[in-house]
């Protein structure tokens, strides 16, 4: 099992230093700093001595790892647009969309486990099959789209929910939550909605498969034969079973729901860090894109390492030797 | 005297499907008294396991009973609802599968899926359930069965989880067993012990086993009385000995010869030419006909033979007669 | 070709046809009427997309035919000022709505295909050479396919896009923006491809007629192809046509968040991005209808690929 863990950390070091590779590229070749920062005015002294001092005059390799290691201390350098460092803008944008993603994240779980057993154990009745093709609709539906919808009718025909931005917040010197205030909560409900509604659908779909599929397995039918409820059928045999490989895709989606937020935040002008990408993609401010990347690679990798981790809780086959996984 | 066990009365099972109704069972009859193995043997998709199914009330669907009666000492099951299925299933007949690898779930313990079947058909407490569940597991003799109680499926062997299957099978002690193919995903050696066991707790406990297997040898072993089946239907029914030394049927006759036997010396293996029809394109008549060098104008035309209409042992206008030669 | 070899074809055509029409498929097909429904409204939609010019009533793109005193005409209603009648209304400069929505969906349906269809390439191309040569090769290619998809492929089409547009000079943007977002959609969507006909790749390669081949001296990576192309072809089907609902999808998203398809040449997403500024003052049909557009198509494209799946994979019923 530690072998097995050291491989998987050893795994997510590789992925964030690849990340991290491509977050230096864009640096290094994706415009040109040296013109992003100095006025039109400058003469080749200028350019000369802020190339010097941006270390742009060594070899690849060292600004590579001085990179990595500005990285490591949260050092992403100025914003070209804002001309502020960038670490302070994301630290002021990062806890509107961590509540965000927490809720919505709490939300599509809850509600997409429940309706995947559901319609996996009513796969024939006439309410599986309407959730079913709701989900498909839901599916094919943008999120952007659900966004727009929940605040037609909830924002600018019901009146009854604002139609953006995070209401009133308060601050608690290192974050800032609009939990504690009645506005605050108001504006968090259609964002977490559109946020949640896509995730919900696809873990929904995800838990009905996995399910229908292992209520095909022997075991269930041994079950079945030997008189066992339904209840205890559905619950203690199946749905034990079908959480191994939920987990893990589960895990993702979670994760997804962090880059997701982009869009549910560009729609509610939700003031956290996706909306703060993509102004950083539209006026290609490479800073801010790069710090954006190395965040969110953290997050994924962290995620990924506590879903192996879950396993491990869950699947006794695991625990003995970290070599046989499925059945 | 009491009445057999079971008693199974011109079953017919049908699925329904795009290109007509297939009849993977059909007109089947048999009994089985307590303390007594019925073997039940055939090719595969001969509709031995579908019987089985049909017994214990697990058939998928879209297939379903249309017509027979299946007596539970001498009450009809076949027509009850889930629920009242549910409470006979593990309580009054038990089934076996036939990979112990896959029978079991493997996230829980055997212990816990002991207890959990106790607890649902007994009026036990947990205390007692538990004590019982170590009783089931010493019975089929798994060795330190009270430390082995909370190990987890894949921590025994191939041989040893299909002991657990058993104990969970006779765990709220059935007066049925539906044993579908019990030895064949094991090995050879571990093969005749679960039939050792097997045969060992009929007899203790009075069980009436029914024995689903493709292989001779095992019901050659096992069986009181064997039952073969052609094309879903009753091809012979009689006793081990008589079936399996002086087969009548063609079919069964054809079966030994391509058997090999550790008893039947150098005998040259023979086999039948052709293969079981598909279940879409039963001939009419005897379903054997096209396969058998005995066949007469009279096999290839309805009416079909059937036991009750021939000598009642093999359903065959022309049944091998005792002392002639098996048929090539 | 000779008369004899028209005649072979022309008789062996019907045949054919008989054939796939009785085949498993088919009949599903026929038997399910939300793949009929689905697939007729694929088939509108894309037909009216490809001969825009034959059915817009205007060319939304020539100024010349414009008239600003046409802006915010209602559907169905004549203007108060020219008294001209559109359709589906008209937007904030006078074009009209039914137009730009064929138009748009050009776009989006160009995009949508060319990226699935890179994205289709790639994969194949890299699941063969994975699962063919094995080895380091495909512990490579895999790994970049696991660690791309660490990332959800919005994302990646994001940053992709980004990226290219700090490559390109300004003055270019706006006229390469479909072509980045044709790359950058397909190069975040290739790795499911690659998964499964890499899969099927090692099945058939430890097939013994691959080995045969290989002894009677038959270049086994020309047999590979031939055999292992047409046994993925169903799954790739699947994901192909759930895919190409996705890339809609990710090409309407990234042009609605203004990093697509640019206002001079817009899609269904910079035609939604448009008209949600009129939400709020009343001019519901410059959202609506290329809204209701876009999830039609998705919609439809999705219900077909779910049935597709379902249809080739009875097990999951």
């Amino acid at each position: 099992m530690l072998a097995y863990i050291i491989r998987r950390v050893a795994q997510s070091v590789l992925v964030l230093l690849i990340t991290g590779f491509v977050a230096f590229s864009m640096f290094s070749y994706v415009g040109d700093p040296v013109e992003n920062m100095l006025g039109q005015e400058r003469t080749q002294a200028d350019v000369d001595r802020l190339r010097e001092q941006l270390g742009l005059d060594q070899p690849f390799v060292v600004q590579y790892a001085k990179f990595l290691g500005q990285a490591v201390q949260g050092n992403f350098g100025l914003s070209y647009r804002q001309g502020r460092p960038v670490s302070d803008i994301l630290s002021e944008r990062l806890p509107a969309t961590l509540e965000l993603a927490a809720v919505s994240g709490l939300m599509a779980l809850a509600g997409g486990i429940g309706l995947g057993i559901f319609t996996a154990i009513r796969r024939r009745g006439v309410g599986a099959n309407v959730i079913m093709t709701l989900s498909l609709v839901g599916v094919s539906l943008p999120t952007f789209l659900i966004g727009i919808l929940l605040i037609y009718v909830f924002a600018v025909q019901l009146g009854w929910l604002p139609s953006f931005g995070r209401g009133e917040v308060t601050d608690l010197g290192w974050w800032t939550t609009g939990f504690l205030t009645v506005s605050g909560l108001k504006a968090l409900v259609l964002p977490a909605i559109t946020l949640g509604l896509y995730q919900m659908t696809l873990i929904m779909r995800l838990v009905r498969t996995e399910m229908l599929e292992v209520l095909r397995m022997d075991y269930i039918r041994f079950a079945r034969a030997r008189g066992l409820r339904e209840r205890a059928i559905n619950f203690r045999h199946a749905l034990k079973n079908t959480l191994v490989p939920v987990i893990t895709i589960t895990g993702l989606q979670l994760g997804s729901i962090i880059a997701f937020a982009i869009i549910t935040e560009t729609v509610f002008q939700w003031p956290g860090v996706g909306l703060l990408f993509i102004n950083a993609i539209q006026f290609v401010d490479i800073p801010v894109m790069a710090a954006y990347l190395m965040m969110i690679s953290v997050m994924f990798v962290a995620i990924n390492l506590v879903v192996d981790l879950l396993y491990f809780a869950i699947d006794p086959r695991l625990r003995v030797d970290g070599r046989s996984g499925g059945h | 005297m009491t009445g057999p066990v079971l008693s199974v009365r011109d079953l017919v099972v049908e699925i329904p499907t795009r290109r007509g109704v297939l009849r993977p069972v059909d007109r089947v009859s048999y009994d089985i008294a307590a303390g007594e193995i019925l073997g039940v043997v055939g090719e595969s998709g001969a509709g031995k396991s579908m019987t089985g199914n049909a017994v214990i009330g697990l058939l998928d669907r879209p297939a379903r009973i249309t017509a027979g009666e299946i007596l539970l000492t001498g009450e009809p099951i076949h027509g009850l609802n889930g629920e009242a299925l549910r409470r006979l299933r593990g309580r009054r007949m038990g089934m076996i599968f036939q990979d112990p690898l896959t029978s079991l779930n493997p996230l829980l313990t055997v212990g816990d899926q002991l207890t959990e079947t106790i607890l649902e058909h007994l009026p036990v407490s947990a205390a007692e359930a538990r004590k019982r569940a170590i009783a089931a597991l010493e019975e089929v003799g798994i060795p330190a069965a009270r430390q082995r109680i909370g190990s987890y499926p894949h921590e025994f062997s191939g041989g040893m989880r299909q002991r657990v299957v058993i104990a969970l099978a006779l765990c709220a002690e059935p007066e049925l067993i539906v044993a579908d193919e019990p030895t064949t995903a094991l090995d050879v050696s571990v093969q005749a012990q679960i039939i050792a066991l097997l045969k060992r707790l009929c007899r203790e406990r009075g069980v009436a086993v029914m024995l689903v297997t493709h292989d001779m040898g095992v019901i050659a072993e096992a069986a009181d009385r064997v039952a073969v089946m052609y094309a879903g239907r009753l091809a012979e029914l009689g006793p081990v000995r008589e079936v399996v030394g002086n087969a009548r049927h063609p079919y069964t006759a054809g079966l030994m010869a391509s058997t090999p036997s550790a008893s039947g010396g150098h005998r040259r293996l023979r086999q039948i030419p052709g293969a079981m029809p598909r279940l879409d394109a039963v001939p009419d008549g005897c379903p054997f006909h096209p396969r058998c060098e005995r066949a007469e104008a009279r096999c290839r035309q309805a009416p079909e033979p059937m036991l009750q209409t021939c000598d009642g042992r093999a359903a065959c206008w022309f049944p091998v007669v005792a002392d002639e030669e098996v048929p090539a | 070709m000779s008369d004899h070899q028209v005649e072979l074809q022309t008789r062996r055509t019907p045949g054919r046809f008989a054939r796939a029409w009785d085949s498993d498929l088919a009949y599903s097909f026929r038997r399910t009427p939300v793949a009929v429904v689905s697939a007729a409204v694929v088939l509108i939609l894309v037909l009216s997309a490809v001969f825009a010019p034959l059915v817009a009533p205007y060319d939304p793109f020539d100024p010349a035919s414009l008239n600003l005193m046409n802006g915010f005409t209602p559907p169905g209603q004549p203007n108060a000022l020219t008294g001209e009648t559109f359709f589906l209304g008209t937007d904030d400069q006078g074009r009209d709505v039914f137009s730009t929505i064929l138009y748009g969906m050009r776009i989006s349906l160009f995009v949508g295909f060319s990226a699935v269809l890179l994205a289709m390439v790639i994969g194949v191309v890299f699941g063969l050479l994975a699962g063919y040569v094995g080895g380091w090769v495909d512990s490579f290619i895999m790994r970049i396919a696991d660690i791309q998809l660490t990332f959800p492929a919005i994302l990646v089409a994001m940053l992709i896009f980004g990226i290219a547009k700090g490559i390109t000079p300004p003055e270019y943007r706006d006229q390469m923006a479909i072509w980045v977002l044709i790359l950058a959609i397909g190069l975040s969507d290739w790795v499911q491809f690659a998964r499964v006909v890499r899969g099927a790749t090692l099945v058939e390669r430890s097939r013994d007629y691959v080995l045969a081949a290989r002894l009677v001296g038959q270049r086994p990576f020309a047999i590979m192809i031939r055999h292992i192309l047409p046994n993925v072809l169903n799954p790739v089907l699947v994901i192909a046509t759930i895919s190409l609902a996705l890339a809609i999808i990710a090409e309407a998203t990234l042009s609605f968040l203004g990093v697509g398809a640019p206002p001079t040449r817009p899609s269904l997403g910079t035609l939604i991005r448009i008209g949600q500024g009129f939400m709020f003052s009343g001019e519901w049909w410059i959202l609506l209808f290329p809204a209701a557009t876009l999830l039609a198509l998705a919609l439809a494209i999705n219900l077909l690929g779910d049935w597709l799946r379902d249809a080739l994979n009875p097990r999951l019923r």
